[in-house]
């Protein structure tokens, strides 16, 4: 993007325009006043979001390091807010959670990449049909998808437990057992975000010159060889977006805890996301400052892991 | 970030249908991806199952596969325990105005980022780049406090009006005029048509194709969210679906036909309207690489 204003050309409009085409300049015919057109096609945009956007920032961030009265009103309190973080138990396993929740769910790239590689073989069939089914979970309700999650690993009469008994296991009450909430979660979130990073990286892997693989196929090279020598590599930089994109998502995972979990739940504090402690604390407890702060350390935390993932890139995305 | 490397031609497609490896069976690609599409789907056909059966058949150890007899009931009740109607109605009245409002400003903002010239428009435009990195997180407290003072508190006008206006979409529709060639733009400027004329007669009849991806992205977002109508409404009726079938759970805590009735009913508008802009949502998607 070249923005280069062209100070020597006269600011005119159509009537005295004669063709220079010596020096065609990039853009012709300034119109007089253009930066007032700018401002109000501007104009909806830039209130909106400075006024639900911007100022909300700094306004969360000076609220950090207030302390909400029980009715209402706040008072500077420093590092207070940030001091109590540090120490507070409920935080540190909500941060613990969080991140086996993004782990767990970070699963959902290779096997997109396997049903993106799978789809994209030649001669294969179906691609359309494959691609909506995969995708429904994307664009079903998380209520709706909670729900039905919840029926199916119910304790009691869950089909996955009855499927599990049939191999002679006796499944727990997954929801509900402190141990195995956070991963049952994050398993409904893995089966809803396989569509959508199965799409990002088919279109990626379309764009692999089929030549590649008859060449490699030549030399004798193997499906899964190719995969690994052809599909992977030149995927990388699909595979890096769809990462951080997952990522990002992710450390914000506050649906399925809210509907599947639930404030009486006994697993609740080892299930229970920063984005959840921050809803809880914040329009629940009306604790205003408190949420400001765990806000805050979700922001750092999402620009940590993301500068951390533009750092390692270098080591292994190829950009051709 | 690299949501911009991220568009790709879809014309860049190589297909070529008679390929030497093409005699290589694709049986067990199928196999695979089968077993995967069952367990994609497989919730779902249990969760139409199920709401048909009675509350016994629902809860009965080993599972009943076919409900029998087919209870109808469940989706009566589920249309007597909430205000189903209106919740319906603010989910849609909430997504028309949120998609509406940001197809409009991101267009606008979006072309006056792309092709206008005025002062500090790379300072503006990067603060608008800072607005996206952030969580949203970080906004509701604030939002809450505004759409409190404006008394917007359980209405459909404050559930919609701070998801009107979006950094993404202004980025997103820069992007897509961006794109589009520049000539038909001059020629309509050579003959004296000022910025908003241009805009309106030439740029935007070819920009339909962006604002409907940004269209359905945003009405997705919209139809599920679930966080702000929580913060926003507490009053069962001025709720959208998303919340309101989480206070269904609480009501009929295991009666999972009816939930599963309600839950059905509240996802298919928009798993039809996939089904419908299935391309269009496709392309938005893999060349914006997000889902709103």
């Amino acid at each position: 993007m070249s923005v280069s204003v062209d100070k020597s050309e006269p600011a005119t409009v159509a009537t005295d325009y004669r063709p220079t085409p010596a020096r065609r300049p990039r853009r012709s015919g300034v119109h007089r006043g253009e930066a007032w057109w700018a401002l109000a096609m501007l104009v909806p945009t830039l209130v909106g979001l400075g006024v639900f956007s911007l100022w909300p920032i700094f306004q969360t961030l000076y609220y950090s390091f207030t302390t909400w009265g029980a009715f209402g009103g706040h008072e500077w309190s420093g590092l207070e807010n940030y001091r109590s973080l540090l120490s507070d138990s409920e935080l540190l396993q909500a941060l613990l959670n969080t991140v086996i929740f993004t782990a767990v769910t970070l699963s959902s790239v290779p096997l997109a990449i396997v049903v993106a590689a799978l789809l994209n073989r030649p001669g294969m069939r179906g691609l359309a049909v494959y691609r909506t089914l995969y995708f429904l979970p994307v664009v079903t309700l998380p209520a709706s998808v909670a729900l039905m999650w919840k029926l199916l690993l119910s304790g009691d009469y869950g089909i996955v437990n009855w499927l599990l008994s049939l191999l002679h296991i006796d499944g727990p009450y997954w929801l509900s057992n402190p141990s195995t909430a956070i991963y049952a979660l994050a398993a409904v979130s893995v089966w809803s975000s396989v569509g959508y990073n199965m799409v990002i990286l088919l279109a990626g892997i379309q764009t692999i010159p089929r030549d590649y693989y008859e060449a490699a196929e030549l030399d004798g090279a193997g499906k899964i060889r190719q995969f690994m020598a052809i599909t992977v590599p030149l995927l990388t930089p699909s595979i890096f977006f769809v990462t951080v994109i997952t990522v990002i998502n992710s450390l914000q995972a506050f649906d399925l805890v809210f509907l599947m979990i639930g404030v009486n739940n006994p697993a609740l504090d080892h299930s229970q996301t920063i984005v959840y402690l921050f809803y809880k604390t914040g329009f629940i407890d009306h604790d205003g400052g408190y949420a400001a702060a765990i806000a805050f350390v979700l922001m750092l935390a999402i620009l940590v892991f993301t500068a951390f993932q533009f750092r390692l890139q270098k080591r292994w995305v190829h950009y051709v | 970030m690299s949501r911009a490397e991220s568009v790709v031609p879809s014309s860049r497609r190589p297909r070529d249908k008679g390929s030497h490896s093409r005699r290589s069976s694709n049986v067990i690609p199928h196999v695979v991806l089968c077993v995967g599409a069952v367990l994609m789907v497989g919730p779902f056909v249990w969760e139409v199952l199920t709401s048909f059966k009675t509350f016994a058949a629902s809860i009965h150890v080993p599972p009943v596969l076919v409900p029998n007899p087919f209870d109808w009931h469940n989706y009566l009740t589920v249309f007597q325990t909430l205000p189903f109607g209106s919740l319906f109605l603010n989910t849609v009245l909430m997504t028309l105005a949120r998609t509406a409002g940001q197809v409009i400003f991101c267009s606008l903002s979006g072309y006056a980022f792309a092709r206008l010239r005025f002062p500090c428009r790379g300072l503006l435009f990067g603060l608008f780049l800072s607005v996206l990195m952030v969580p949203s997180q970080m906004f509701l407290i604030p939002q809450y406090q505004i759409i409190q003072h404006l008394g917007l508190l359980n209405t459909v006008a404050g559930l919609s009006l701070p998801g009107m206006f979006s950094a993404f979409g202004t980025f997103l529709m820069r992007q897509f005029f961006m794109q589009l060639p520049v000539e038909m733009e001059e020629a309509a400027r050579l003959d004296g048509a000022n910025p908003w004329q241009t805009f309106w007669h030439v740029m935007l009849p070819l920009s339909r194709p962006g604002m409907l991806a940004l269209g359905i992205l945003v009405a997705i977002w919209s139809w599920n969210d679930l966080l702000w109508p929580l913060v926003v409404n507490t009053d069962p009726a001025k709720m959208p679906l998303s919340a309101g079938l989480a206070s269904l759970q609480g009501e009929h805590l295991t009666n999972y036909p009816v939930l599963m009735a309600g839950a059905l009913l509240a996802s298919l508008p928009l798993i039809v309207a996939f089904i419908v802009f299935q391309r269009h949502l496709i392309q938005g998607i893999a060349s914006t690489g997000i889902k709103g």
